[in-house]
């Protein structure tokens, strides 16, 4: 593990985070509900998660496979025996007055996610105390500024499958802290596990945080633990521990309150403002009492059923970068971007990687120019118009020399633009390959007009045939610079 | 012919054969419910339109010759924890006005599909805890054979409509003994099948490790009928069992020579009525008449079961009824009542928390106040190891017990209460006494086991008394059997309350 | 076996049900009695019993991953106390009360 990155504060930031995913699931946990996001309010509720009176659960299949996946993948270990505990507390997003939940015996534990830096500034191995599956809550809606107006109850999330995933506290800034969940969010995305899209809510992020403060008599002060919500964005998540850190760096200096002094307390992040403020402590809030619900049987897993779910899973993001590096020799930093872009990317990068049988030009194009694209067009590979074979075809022609890759750019913009074929676009720009003879014919042409620069090279001054290529193209734009400098170059050294 | 002096069993084939239309039978019936359950406050809610026009829809059938249900015209009381897509569900309690379920539980359902034709809902201790019928938001049932003394309960109703005749069979539930024990106080027939045998979908629940449904008629015959129709395996309850339906009625025939029934010395303890002990003994020699022998067992931790019980199921009870907080059915505290404060002066922390804490504090019962209480401390914070885990634990060691003993003997025979019915408002001032009014049945509910009680005499003031025969898991064909058998050889479930015949 | 009255209001504040002076009072009495009733299992050595927490021995009751009919917004609101058509309504979460 490489060295933390130095830091100016004299603390060490001490974060461990809790995750909670919605599954990629057709129905909700425990009825057959569409999960999907964005329907009217309470138009995919049923008995069961409206927690109608004599509703029962059942456990979704699809559910249970897909926390299985996200578990193994972060190197977890599944337990043979798992079973449903009720979580009870009183809210109406809750029909039922409690969460089916896990407690004693989650599904899996003891994991772990490695954030490497592309750039070398860490490499953090966080950690995973254990993943559990749970009904998600219903939505409040509350009007906070009328104060007394009613709360709008919506329950179609109500049940929707949730994976909980709560971390050591081995992450050790708020830099690594963001980093580290855009690497989880990548794998879970990759599994096909969750969307992970926080603007709907399937990616929730809640963190605990305090400092190790090194004191001249070589202890080292602990300050209270402050668990942070209502974080939108990973980039709010990195934003409200930079400013929780520096707030308990004051507190501990203005009051010395240490970690054990104080109960926990929950700080909610106030994205405009950029600060974090104290929440309500709840006094009985924290007794949920757990106990196994009676109306769900425990659920085994056996070996085979591990190692089927394994084998369906593909290479992770950790896998991918090595490999991809190693089967079409790309630098590390080029793997990492193009396996950060999703499996999508990966897959049409393979795609034309093959074709044109070279991995370094593809990377090239994908980074430089279909992924600028995609940006700018706000668009997603599946949508995007020049498939592979398309660029593969268009690559090729450079490289056999029909033109040169700024010459290839502008076929690249026009075929985005008119959606015709590689072919077409040349054709109609007049992009026709130049013959050999015509080359040669046209280069004898410019070593009679530049009797300066033949004596050059006879000279040995080779780079002086350059001076010639802008006339070349001058007087036919398709020409291959390349070709036209070593044509020069071998008439005039016959000569 | 007065259908209301018919079998289940014959009701059914005089409507197929056509001897009696099923609205002439469920008029039949109404017309009781109309004279009679005035005084005994069996019903809730009485379907009259629906069930009529049900009842005229399968004669219709009938008449086009087309294919009937196993039940078809068959009048079902319903106990009124159970949901109903078209009649209001109360569970007996002031928490549940206003609640119209859209949906039927998976009982009622295969009632139904059966075309039976449910003619009301029937009343009950108030979300089915106690053991009188006297803890209804909507007052007692009083017991046919004495209108001044409690019917049992939970399914109180259920078994006071079945002994006034008011219909042939009824719907119970049984989490501790509530089919059972209303079942030996009011002289009929009543089944807690095995658990997970019936599906518990749409049953409101109170103990979900406990609570099962059963039928309640007048005599096993009919119980098995109607358990033909019920039971079975519901995919969308986790906890029903998937074994197949034995045809219950078929299996009735074959006699019970070499039949093992055990006996409890335990059951004979102090407490136990002596005119109870002789129908109880009375019944034993009638097995033995008809070739069973008799032998002694020992359930050594059947005296942990009412304290057991009583843990476990508050417990669970607390957690089931939180759902029931005013936010999105049932009954809601108007905001603008007297009291603005928590228990013990405590301030509400939001409008929301006072009103759930004052639609929970108007809508249940003291009883149901109780349990929720217990069940509320008995998992909190610090006391879940010694209570609540500690009944997992001797819930464990009872239902060994029942394995035991079934390696010896095939049923275990005994009484269902240690009293017949005792007077209204007897035991209403004290809650522990009301407790051990379940003593010999909640063990069978802890174990998961199915039970059957039947009348085996009368006292000597003319009060029926019960006798409780407890099998192994899906032992109902033996249950049924046996108390057919007996039901055979005597005529103690044919006698009628003289009050109201 | 005597419990706390202040206890006792903490579990009913647990448990979401105002309890009256008289009730809080009744219920400490009748709680207190009936605690220690089932302290009779104290008696028995449970040391080296497994919790059973349920009598069935079943185990994997899973369903497919396929949609369901739901019910209408008019239907899964029937019964609801107070509603908009659209959503179920309760009083205010956050905020205060004027609590005595």
């Amino acid at each position: 593990m490489t060295k933390p990155a130095a830091t100016p504060e004299p603390y060490t930031t001490v974060i461990g985070l809790e995750v909670h995913v919605q599954l990629q699931t057709n129905t909700k946990l425990f009825c057959g509900c569409s999960t999907k996001f964005g329907a009217p309010p309470n138009t995919q509720v049923c008995p069961v998660c409206l927690g109608l009176p004599g509703s029962l659960p059942v456990m979704n299949r699809a559910a249970f496979q897909l926390a299985m996946k996200a578990a193994l993948a972060l190197e977890c270990r599944i337990a043979p025996f798992t079973k449903w505990d009720r979580k009870n507390y009183f809210y109406p997003d809750l029909p039922k007055g409690y969460q089916i939940s896990q407690f004693d015996l989650p599904f899996s534990s003891d994991g772990w996610l490695e954030v490497v830096d592309p750039k070398g500034a860490f490499a953090r191995k966080v950690g995973i105390i254990r993943v559990h599956l749970e009904e998600d809550a219903g939505k409040s809606m509350h009007d906070e500024a009328a104060g007394t107006a009613d709360t709008r109850i919506d329950l179609n999330r109500a049940g929707t499958p949730l994976c909980e995933i709560v971390t050591q506290p081995d992450l050790r800034s708020p830099q690594e802290a963001r980093a580290w969940l855009n690497e989880l969010k990548l794998l879970l995305v990759y599994l096909g596990v969750s969307d992970c899209n926080m603007q709907e809510g399937s990616l929730r992020v809640d963190a605990n945080v305090n400092l190790h403060i090194p004191c001249p008599d070589g202890s080292v002060a602990k300050t209270p633990i402050v668990e942070i919500k209502n974080m939108n964005s990973f980039r709010s998540v990195e934003r409200a521990l930079i400013y929780e850190a520096a707030r308990q760096y004051d507190e501990w200096q203005a009051t010395g309150a240490e970690l054990g002094t104080t109960p926990k307390q929950t700080r909610g992040w106030d994205d405009p403002a950029g600060v974090t403020r104290a929440q309500r402590h709840k006094e009985e809030s924290s007794d949920y009492r757990y106990f196994p619900d009676p109306d769900l049987v425990p659920v085994t897993v056996s070996e085979a059923e591990i190692a089927a779910v394994r084998a369906s899973m593909g290479a992770p993001p950790t896998v991918l970068r090595t490999t991809l590096a190693e089967r079409w020799k790309i630098s590390a930093y080029d793997a990492d971007v193009l396996v950060n872009q999703g499996r999508e990317i990966v897959a049409y990068f393979e795609e034309v990687a093959t074709r044109v049988g070279e991995g370094k030009v593809a990377s090239n194009w994908l980074q430089q120019d279909v992924l600028r694209t995609l940006n700018e067009r706000g668009e997603a590979i599946a949508a995007f118009p020049i498939r592979p074979d398309a660029l593969a075809d268009l690559i090729g022609r450079v490289q056999q020399g029909d033109f040169d890759t700024s010459r290839g750019r502008e076929i690249f913009a026009e075929v985005l633009a008119s959606g015709r074929s590689v072919a077409d676009v040349v054709a109609s720009l007049g992009i026709a390959a130049v013959g050999d003879d015509e080359l040669i014919a046209l280069c004898r042409e410019l070593i009679t007009a530049n009797p300066k620069i033949v004596a050059d090279v006879q000279g040995g001054k080779e780079q002086a045939a350059a001076g010639l290529i802008g006339q070349a193209k001058k007087k036919n734009p398709n020409v291959n610079p390349a070709k036209v400098r070593q044509t020069c170059i071998d008439l005039i050294k016959a000569m | 012919m007065q259908p209301a002096e018919l079998s289940a069993v014959d009701l059914v084939a005089a409507i197929r054969q056509g001897d009696l239309t099923a609205v002439q039978c469920t008029e039949a019936f109404l017309e009781r419910v109309a004279r009679l359950d005035g005084s005994i406050n069996a019903f809730l809610k009485v379907d009259r339109e629906g069930a009529l026009a049900t009842a005229a829809a399968i004669d219709a059938r009938r008449k086009a010759g087309k294919p009937l249900g196993a039940l078809a015209g068959l009048p079902v009381a319903v106990k009124d924890a159970l949901c109903t897509r078209d009649l209001p569900t109360t569970c007996a309690s002031k928490m549940l006005a206003g609640f119209r379920p859209p949906y039927d539980a998976d009982t009622v359902a295969r009632l139904r599909a059966a075309d039976a034709v449910i003619v009301g809902k029937t009343n009950m201790d108030e979300f089915a805890m106690g053991g009188s019928n006297e803890n209804s938001a909507f007052g007692p049932v009083k017991n046919p054979w004495d209108l001044a003394r409690a019917p049992g309960g939970s399914s109180g109703g259920s078994a006071a409509c079945v002994a006034a005749d008011m219909a042939p069979v009824a719907i119970g539930s049984d989490t501790g003994g509530s089919i059972r024990q209303p079942a030996g106080l009011c002289g009929i027939t009543g089944l807690k099948p095995t658990y997970g045998r019936v599906s518990r979908r749409g049953l409101v629940a109170f103990a979900s490790s406990l609570d099962q449904i059963g039928p309640m008629a007048r005599s096993a015959a009919d119980c098995a009928l109607v358990l033909e129709t019920i039971a079975g395996h519901d995919p969308l309850d986790s906890t029903s069992l998937a074994a197949d339906v034995p045809r219950y009625t078929e299996l009735l025939e074959q006699p019970l020579t070499g039949l093992r029934i055990g006996r409890v010395a335990d059951h004979y303890a102090a407490g136990l009525d002596p005119e109870v002990k002789r129908g109880v003994d009375e019944a034993f020699a009638v097995f033995e008449a008809a070739g069973a022998t008799i032998h002694e067992v020992e359930l050594p931790h059947a005296k942990y079961g009412v304290p057991t019980y009583y843990l476990i199921a508050p417990c669970e009870a607390s957690s089931n009824l939180a759902r029931f907080d005013g936010a999105h059915y049932g009954h809601r505290s108007n905001p603008e009542g007297s009291h603005r404060a928590g228990s013990g002066g405590q301030a509400f922390e939001s409008p929301l928390v006072e009103m759930y804490c004052r639609s929970r504090g108007e809508g249940f019962g003291p009883e149901v106040k109780r349990r929720i209480m217990l069940g509320t401390y008995a998992l909190s914070a610090g006391y879940y190891d010694a209570y609540y885990a500690k009944a997992l634990k001797v819930r464990r060691l009872i239902r060994q017990d029942y394995l035991d003993a079934f390696e010896r003997v095939d049923l275990i025979g005994g009484p269902v209460s240690a009293t017949p019915a005792f007077k209204l408002g007897e035991k209403t001032g004290d809650p522990l006494a009301m407790y051990l009014v379940d003593l010999y049945t909640v063990a069978t509910n802890l174990a998961g086991v199915g039970g059957i009680s039947f009348p085996c005499g009368f006292t000597r003031g003319g009060l029926p008394v019960g006798f409780q025969l407890q099998g192994p898991a899906l032992a109902e064909p033996l249950l049924l059997r046996a108390a057919d058998r007996f039901q055979r050889l005597t005529d103690w479930h044919l006698r009628r309350p003289k009050q109201i015949a | 076996m005597t419990l706390a009255r202040k206890d006792v209001a903490k579990v009913a504040m647990l448990a979401r049900l105002a309890l009256s002076d008289a009730e809080l009072d009744t219920m400490t009495s009748e709680l207190s009695k009936i605690v220690g009733f089932v302290s009779l299992l104290e008696e028995l050595d449970t040391s080296a019993v497994a919790p059973l927490a349920h009598p069935l021995d079943t185990q994997n009751a899973f369903r497919d991953d396929v949609p369901r009919p739901s019910l209408t917004t008019a239907e899964a609101l029937q019964s609801a106390p107070h509603h908009d058509g659209e959503c179920f309504l309760v009083p205010a979460v956050l905020g205060e009360t004027g609590a005595a």
